[in-house]
């Protein structure tokens, strides 16, 4: 009859009312600033620029490639690249940001900057309560504010951060071998003259010491 | 004792106007009412938001405000403190004077609706020989206020809000009429304090309210369904739907004019329950005889605030109807439904005093509600639509 | 009284001629709530409780309503770019006068029928809700017929109207 389903919805919402009162696990929301869930690992707001190590300016991954700037659909990172290198985690030397600055109050959180970097610079962090009083600058992060160690990436995305070690190390030992086996080669060339001047020996032996560390 | 505990109030006034000259005391009695009127209602206001927004956090397996004062119970006051002192916006292209106008139009006219509303033992503003046509007739005089505050506005949703508000109120408004006059052609009377003075009559310690007749209890569905809709509550919330309009009518107000049409909205909600309560259940009177020695005045507040209840759950329940729904109930279901009441109430007055009108009475309305419910929702008048999707 | 009755009649006249004079619609048709609400406001200053109530719920609540629906639904609320007085002013002229002859011949006519002449106003009878109904149901019970059908026939030709526009759609 007319009503039936009507009669069944108040008592369907007469029960939560009562069951709130009293079973805690009916609760769907907590009292935040006390109380907090724990974010899931797929949590993602803004972006954050990993470095290696303690020291954050010799460490950062960033190479200034400025990708994720052109990338960026709401255009609110930019990016200054250095005058100079500084070599990278491989060895090889590299550009590095000399300005790096993301405005959060433009930002989306669409995470094309991630996707992107080439060099497993820039990731997603978690940390939402970022209000400030000044509307303009306390929402401008500048390089240092952005960079974090690599262990708070492990910290917010365990596994992610595993692949991407994981990734790097490969990539690592790939550019080792790669040196070892140019240092050998460049070492057999050496040693091919010097079976013939039999004098070079001392010399390439320190060079292939030296490529090896 | 007992007697001065439910004549308090009465007695408060006497003692104060008696204080004044005797020039005076006419207009000081009736000024003391107006001011304990405009001093109470907004008072329960307060409560009755506190309480919805506490029952439906509840409904929906929240807590509800919890931070200002224990249980949140301040919560109002810092509402109240945030709408005056927010900057009042009125839109450079809005008719200025109307704009100003409605809010003040509408809270005036809600607050009139009270004046003859009976909410205790001799505890009526004033005892008018037409008080439900007075009632009526200002609650009809609200829809021109949000007819103006919509228009005034100059804003698209505003203007749908008020012409889908005006379009709801009237259709309800035949409803609302015809289901009271159920009641007046049983009582005799138009008086408010007549009609309450009518259900104050027990047997065997059971109370003689309308709501406990076939009729009665048909008319009070009707009347309650049609006050829903009245007072823009949900599931008839469709002139201010804020997933559709934002607010509807009261889209382009802010800080005190907003709060002003807010507390319209719940006196307006106040007023009808008072109105229901007087007409169908039995107003001030204790629902036992036994009860009689509680305050007459404490019976009428508590049976108001359990109408509030009921809204709230409501609007916790129910989904929003449709506009073609919404209209198709009012006048194809509701309507003939009342005016059938109407026949039954005739009937209820000329079967005697026997149970067989009980039974003639009830059976008719019964099989009508069936009937029309079954067809109702087989024809797709007010029940779920099917639709058919691109295949 | 006096002074209350001139006070209403005051904003009763200033309101159907603002209702007139103003070149908004939906201006014209709030003034006219106003000069309604001042024939209520008379209505009750004459103790017609009934009169004046029934005023107010039909005309505020109601006609106003519709007239104001009716601006919206047809032509917009837009003001008229051009002067506000129609061109054939005489003819309406001529009805309004034609209108207010009739009614003040009636108005005259109900005063010589009254007992107590000679200007010496008898005590006003005062009359109930109660009577008022009685009298609908048993002395005017042709007279509120003929209007229910009238208005019965209305409603009628309005769903009419409506479905015919419906099937013409179809």
């Amino acid at each position: 009859m007319l009503g039936e389903g009507i009669l069944k919805g108040l008592a369907e919402t007469a029960r939560n009312f009562a069951g709130s009162f009293v079973s805690a696990e009916r609760l769907t929301t907590v009292q935040y600033p006390e109380q907090r869930i724990a974010p899931i690992e797929a949590t993602r707001d803004f972006p954050f620029l990993v470095y290696d190590g303690a020291d954050w300016e010799a460490g950062m991954r960033c190479v200034a490639c400025q990708i994720c700037e052109k990338e960026c659909p709401p255009q609110c990172i930019y990016i200054e690249k250095s005058k100079d290198k500084k070599p990278d985690f491989v060895g090889k030397p590299q550009f590095y940001p000399a300005r790096f600055d993301i405005d959060i109050s433009v930002c989306m959180s669409c995470q094309i900057c991630v996707e992107v970097c080439p060099f497993e610079a820039i990731k997603m962090d978690t940390e939402f309560e970022l209000s400030t009083e000044d509307r303009f600058g306390g929402l401008l992060f500048d390089r240092k504010e952005l960079a974090k160690p690599n262990e708070h990436y492990h910290k917010i995305h365990p596994t992610e951060a595993a692949e991407v070690d994981a990734r790097l190390a490969e990539e690592k030992a790939k550019a080792d071998a790669k040196a070892k086996a140019a240092a050998e080669a460049a070492a057999a060339k050496a040693a091919a003259p010097a079976k013939t001047a039999a004098v070079g020996d001392a010399a390439a032996k320190p060079a292939e010491g030296a490529s090896r560390a | 004792m007992i007697e001065t505990a439910d004549q308090i109030f009465v007695l408060l006034k006497q003692w104060v106007v008696g204080l004044l000259p005797a020039g005076l005391q006419p207009v000081a009695g009736v000024l003391l009412s107006v001011v304990a009127i405009i001093a109470v209602f907004p008072t329960l206001f307060a409560l009755a938001v506190w309480v919805e927004r506490k029952a439906l956090g509840r409904m929906q397996n929240r807590i509800g405000p919890n931070r200002v004062g224990p249980l949140g119970i301040l919560q109002p006051v810092a509402d109240g403190i945030k709408s005056l002192t927010k900057e009042d916006i009125v839109p450079l292209s809005a008719d200025a004077a109307v704009h100003f106008l409605a809010p003040v139009v509408l809270v005036v006219a809600v607050f009139m609706g009270f004046a003859v509303l009976p909410m205790g033992r001799n505890m009526e503003l004033v005892d008018m020989d037409a008080g439900l046509l007075f009632f009526f007739a200002m609650g009809a005089s609200t829809e021109l206020s949000v007819f103006m505050a919509g228009w005034s506005s100059r804003n698209k949703y505003s203007l749908l809000g008020a012409m889908r508000a005006v379009a709801q109120m009237i259709s309800y408004e035949v409803v609302l009429l015809l289901s009271s006059a159920a009641v007046v052609m049983i009582t005799g009377s138009l008086s408010l304090v007549k009609i309450v003075e009518a259900q104050n009559h027990y047997t065997w310690g059971l109370p003689h309210w309308y709501i406990f007749t076939p009729w009665g209890c048909a008319g009070f569905v009707m009347y309650a369904i049609a006050a829903t809709a009245e007072t823009n509550r949900s599931p008839f919330d469709l002139p201010e739907g804020e997933s559709e309009l934002v607010a509807g009518y009261h889209t382009e107000y802010s800080g005190f004019k907003f709060a002003l049409f807010f507390l319209g909205e719940y006196l307006a909600m106040f007023s009808i329950s008072g109105l229901g309560t007087t007409l169908f259940l039995g107003g001030w009177s204790a629902p036992f005889s036994f009860l009689g020695w509680v305050p007459s005045w404490i019976w009428f507040f508590a049976k108001v605030m359990l109408s509030i209840v009921v809204f709230i759950w409501m609007r916790g329940t129910l989904p929003r109807l449709r506009q073609d729904q919404l209209m198709n109930f009012a006048w194809k279901f509701v309507l003939p439904l009342t005016m059938l009441n109407l026949l039954v109430a005739g009937l209820w007055r000329f079967l005697g005093d026997g149970w067989e009108r009980w039974v003639v009475c009830s059976a008719i309305l019964v099989l009508a509600f069936a009937v029309m419910g079954r067809e109702g929702m087989r024809r797709e008048h007010f029940g779920p639509r099917r639709y058919r999707y691109a295949e | 009284m006096s002074l209350v009755f001139y006070a209403i009649a005051g904003l009763t006249v200033a309101g159907g001629l603002a209702a007139m004079l103003l070149k908004n619609t939906v201006h014209c048709a709030l003034a006219l709530t106003v000069a309604f609400a001042g024939i209520a406001l008379l209505f009750l200053e004459l103790d017609a409780q009934f009169a004046g109530f029934a005023q107010i719920l039909v005309y505020i609540g109601a006609v106003a309503v519709l007239v104001v629906f009716a601006i919206l639904l047809t032509r917009g609320s837009e003001t008229p770019k051009g002067g506000v007085f129609s061109r054939n002013w005489l003819t309406g002229l001529a009805i309004a006068a034609g209108v207010f002859a009739v009614l003040g011949w009636a108005v005259l006519g109900s005063a010589r029928a009254l007992p107590g002449p000679g200007g010496t106003p008898t005590a006003a009878p005062t009359v109930t809700v109660l009577q008022i109904g009685n009298a609908l149901m048993g002395r005017y019970v042709l007279p509120l017929e003929i209007v229910a059908l009238l208005l019965t026939a209305a409603l009628i030709g309005a769903v009419i109207v409506a479905m015919h526009e419906k099937e013409g759609a179809k």
